[in-house]
């Protein structure tokens, strides 16, 4: 039988070790991982305008198609000296609307349009959300929503990312017939049919899908002005 | 004296430890034959190359979690035994998911938790307890190699029919030709739920008992 007294040697040391090489690993690793997450951002943001590519060509492509990143306040008017792809929107979220940077993702596809591509972020049921929205030339009508999530539940909330939720939200529009700003409601039960600010929600995934239909919300009226300007005056 | 040392020392791959290679893949199974690891088997087996990553991971897991216990298995306060068999297991599964973020970074996505999860793999514990806390290292990492192997290899076969009638693919390349589905062929879509790796898992036990006599319990 061993001492107490060896017992605390013991796991202090094993504890001390593992820490350290823990440490040596993931401090090691950081900058591969952080290269993993910034081509997974572009391939997500290329696929909210329906680019799909592989990881190793993101870089390319995206160089290729993003012709421009801005970023604005919030009644519209461009902020300079800030990233935009770098910003987190979890942070910007947290601060009070007027002061917020928000990006804009600019586009330009093979057949000359330009669409502008805002990020979402929001709480689904286990954690956080996010997703990008590509408006077309006329601010209002969606061409492309890509989704993703931390870890809702497989096969209910998780389905955010596939594309039979996805693909529902194109054509939809933000703005109803006065101007004024509406956003997409994510509808229990489905939405009904010709609803063009509607899509339906997922059974047994209410909560995420509520979640949602406010992250859009919240998110996209930050960006309202600038909608309803058609762009940076 | 030295030449009687000699005469002790096994080979390093006695018939003995062969056995311990061998034994877990078939006879010892730890899905098929200990019913073990069966929850991450059902969740990763959709797509052939999560499973053959996984496999992988769990294989390298549990041989060194083997070894490495088995080298400081004396050491162990018996009190403390699982606190220590666990702190192992869990930091080369955090450096297991560490690597596979930055490597594999579309394969450790879709593994999400299940990575995180080997550390609960009953297989884990089971060899550490059962074997690597009495065991030289030598036996115990080959050990590990033969249950992560044997659970592998359960989880490749189940990966590979349920890619190839599930979405028509291996290793993420198309295989059933294109005029084949024209022709009106179309994908299981229950090969993509877990419920027909269940029900592969089961077909594999069928076939194995019905080919070694000695797995039929005759009670």
């Amino acid at each position: 039988m061993h001492s107490n007294k060896y017992i605390l040697v013991y796991s202090t040391i094993m504890v001390v070790l593992v820490a350290v090489s823990l440490t040596f690993v993931a401090v090691g690793l950081k900058p591969l991982q952080e290269d993993n997450i910034r081509i997974e951002k572009m391939q997500n943001i290329l696929a909210s305008v329906h680019i799909n590519v592989l990881p190793k060509e993101a870089i390319a492509t995206y160089q290729k198609y993003i012709t421009r990143v801005i970023v604005i306040n919030n009644q519209g008017k461009i902020v300079e000296g800030s990233d935009g792809f770098t910003i987190d929107m979890a942070l910007e979220l947290k601060k009070p609307a007027d002061q917020q940077n928000l990006p804009v993702f600019i586009a330009t596809l093979d057949d000359g349009k330009m669409y502008s591509i805002v990020p979402v972020r929001g709480k689904g049921l286990w954690g956080p959300i996010w997703g990008y929205i590509a408006l077309t030339e006329d601010f209002n009508t969606i061409f492309g929503v890509t989704f993703d999530h931390k870890g809702e539940t497989p096969g209910l909330g998780a389905e955010i990312n596939m594309d039979w939720f996805e693909k529902p939200f194109e054509g939809k529009q933000i703005f109803d017939q006065q101007g004024s700003f509406t956003s997409v409601r994510v509808e229990k039960g489905g939405a009904k049919q010709g609803d063009i600010h509607a899509v339906d929600a997922i059974s047994g995934g209410t909560i995420t899908s509520k979640g949602l239909e406010k992250m859009l919300l919240d998110c996209l009226v930050s960006y309202e002005v600038y909608f309803k300007n058609k762009g940076v005056i | 004296m030295s030449n009687d040392k000699i005469k002790d020392r096994e080979p390093l791959f006695s018939a003995k430890n062969i056995k311990l290679l061998k034994n877990p893949i078939n006879l010892d199974n730890p899905i098929s034959v200990q019913v073990l690891g069966i929850c991450s088997a059902l969740a990763v087996t959709v797509q052939l190359k999560p499973a053959i990553v996984m496999a992988l991971s769990v294989t390298i897991v549990t041989a060194f979690s083997n070894l490495i216990i088995s080298s400081v298995r004396n050491t162990i306060p018996s009190r403390i035994r699982i606190i220590v068999q666990l702190v192992v297991v869990a930091t080369l599964v955090i450096i297991v998911d560490q690597v596979l973020k930055a490597y594999v970074y579309d394969v450790s996505k879709k593994l999400s938790v299940f990575v995180g999860l080997i550390i609960t793999n009953c297989i884990l514990m089971g060899r550490l307890e059962a074997f690597a806390m009495a065991q030289k290292p030598w036996p115990s990492f080959l050990d590990g190699i033969g249950n992560g192997l044997g659970y592998g290899a359960i989880l490749i076969i189940v990966g590979f029919f349920r890619e190839l009638f599930g979405s028509g693919k291996l290793y993420g390349y198309s295989v059933i030709p294109e005029f084949a589905f024209k022709a009106g062929y179309v994908n299981n879509g229950m090969m993509i739920l877990p419920p027909m790796a269940l029900i592969l898992i089961g077909v594999i036990i069928w076939l194995q008992r019905s080919r070694n006599r000695v797995l039929i319990d005759k009670s």
